[in-house]
């Protein structure tokens, strides 16, 4: 089961870091990541692999959000099928 | 592999143009509680809900979590009662409706429909009985919805019928008088009335289905328009495209969410309901969309085939997108739930005429219209008489929600709070129609009916 992080918000100093060691103490992988900054806001994708996590998705959603608000920008882990869902026939 | 704007479009269709799956609702058959014994009948009644639907709400929550999509009702609807109770030593189902709601509040679900009664042909003893207790019962309860069918492109109309339904309409209005007559906003009058309908208040788990189903309800007006602002002053070829895909998209996320409710829940899924469904959050308005298309309000000429061409694009680009349709699959117009139909009553755009013409159209009736508490009761037939016959000659559901607010007059406003919004009060038509509701008896089935 793959997951798909999102990261919204002003660009700063370890925001990959936080959200990378977060997920590593859960053994979650990360498979991929893509990431554009716009007019200084900062937009990340990335792939997870949540196929080995010690942790249930929703508590890591959660989690996740309330990690993103601690440093200021928007966090939101899903779970890929919703997009899958919207985009792929 | 999706891509980073892919991932994108799909936030800001749920963070910004509201998408959501506005409800799951599980039906389930109470034809398995029959009972001569009240008390008895009431007690399966209560486990059967219980044992059924324990874990819906958590795992409506849970899913939204997962995927990052609202998940915004969790409902239950039932077997109509005049049916399931029919057995039953008892003069009346009052007790049944308060299990109903008391079965709800242990659940956590905020409405379960099903108090309802099928009478387009003809009215039993204990169809009689559920609608006499009807006032009483939603008067006296909090989650329970009603709905009496009183009319059918096979059958007819019962005009019986038609004039008792108005006698209920008025009595839940001086019943709950105290809150705007809120009442009749759980109380829906039916013509083709679907037995998979998962939006309130007119659910009920049809005795065709099976002994549970989950049926899911779509949502998205606001990714709608959203999607028609980038589209501005382009063609109608253009504008239905554009629908059409946005649909196809908001119905995968159903049909998704719909498809994971039933594994986890164990139950059948039944259908996923094409509607665009508007709440009163600003930007999640089926009004606003018509106004996006080019109309300064909703009611402005050019407004029925405003709707008529959302509510066709919405079906085309839904159908493809879903395993099973159905329920009642159109554009809701329900004018309390809806900013921008309130702002077009304002302003003096809107009508009860024109919104029965766009009844024409889309689904599903005249929803959420609130008249003055002093309407006569002969009128209250008459316009429910009209939409009955819309759905019947058209063969498609109609019906009415209509709230006569006891105390109030055109200019005021009733306010009901929550999901169901806040209405301001709007004219009936005041001439008279006394002499041909009360002719009474019944309307034949239109020559169109039949088909074999």
């Amino acid at each position: 089961m793959k997951g798909i992080i999102t990261v919204l918000g002003k660009d700063s100093v370890g925001i990959i870091a936080k959200i990378c060691t977060y997920m590593s103490d859960r053994n979650v992988n990360v498979l991929d990541i893509a990431q554009t900054i716009v007019e200084g806001y900062f937009n990340m994708m990335m792939v997870v692999d949540l196929s080995e996590s010690s942790e249930p998705l929703a508590s890591m959603a959660s989690a996740l959000e309330t990690l993103g608000r601690d440093i200021g920008v928007v966090v939101k882990l899903q779970h890929e099928d919703i997009f899958n869902a919207i985009h792929r026939i | 592999m999706i891509s980073i704007n892919e991932v994108r479009e799909t936030i800001q269709m749920i963070s910004e143009a509201n998408l959501d799956v506005r409800t799951i609702t599980m039906g389930i058959s109470l034809l398995d509680c029959a009972d001569s014994n009240y008390e008895a009948f009431c007690g399966k009644v209560y486990d059967k809900i219980v044992r059924k639907a324990e874990r819906l709400a958590r795992v409506g929550d849970d899913i939204s979590k997962e995927y990052g999509v609202p998940v915004v009702n969790k409902r239950v609807s039932v077997t109509p009662i005049a049916i399931a109770a029919a057995g039953c030593k008892c003069d009346d189902y009052i007790e049944v409706a308060r299990t109903l709601d008391r079965a709800a509040g242990e659940i956590g679900v905020n409405f379960v429909g099903g108090f309802s009664a099928l009478v387009q042909k003809g009215i039993t003893p204990e169809d009689r009985k559920l609608m006499d207790s009807i006032p009483p019962a939603l008067a006296e309860t909090e989650r329970v919805c009603s709905s009496v069918n009183v009319a059918s492109t096979r059958s007819g109309i019962n005009v019986d019928a038609v004039n008792s339904v108005a006698r209920i309409i008025k009595d839940l209005s001086a019943l709950t008088r105290a809150r705007d007559s809120i009442g009749c906003t759980k109380f829906v009058v039916f013509c083709n009335a679907v037995a998979d309908n998962p939006f309130m208040a007119g659910a009920f788990h049809g005795t065709e289905e099976g002994d549970a189903a989950i049926n899911v309800g779509v949502s998205g007006p606001g990714v709608v328009k959203r999607a028609l602002e980038s589209v501005r002053g382009a063609d109608f070829e253009t504008v239905c495209e554009t629908v059409k895909r946005t649909a196809f998209k908001i119905t995968r996320v159903g049909q998704l969410v719909a498809q994971e409710a039933a594994r986890r829940l164990r139950v059948p899924f039944g259908v996923i309901d094409l509607s665009l469904a508007p709440t009163p959050t600003v930007g999640d308005s089926v009004a606003e969309i018509l106004r996006e298309m080019g109309l300064e309000h909703a009611g402005a000429p050019g407004t029925t085939a405003a709707i008529a061409i959302l509510n066709d694009s919405v079906k085309k680009g839904g159908v493809m997108a879903s395993s099973y349709v159905g329920g009642l699959s159109g554009a809701f117009i329900p004018v309390s739930e809806d900013n921008g139909m309130i702002e077009a009553i304002r302003a003096g755009a809107l009508s009860i005429e024109k919104l029965e013409a766009m009844t024409c159209v889309c689904s599903v009736g005249l929803d959420m219209v609130a008249i003055p508490g002093l309407t006569p009761l002969e009128t209250l037939s008459g316009i429910i008489l009209d939409e009955m016959a819309i759905g019947m000659i058209n063969n498609k559901t109609t019906a009415v929600r209509i709230i006569p607010v006891a105390g109030k007059d055109v200019g005021d406003r009733a306010e009901f709070g929550g999901l169901m919004g806040a209405a301001p009060i709007i004219a009936a038509n005041g001439f008279k129609c006394a002499d041909f509701v009360r002719r009474g008896g019944r309307i034949p089935a239109p020559i169109h009916s039949f088909r074999n």
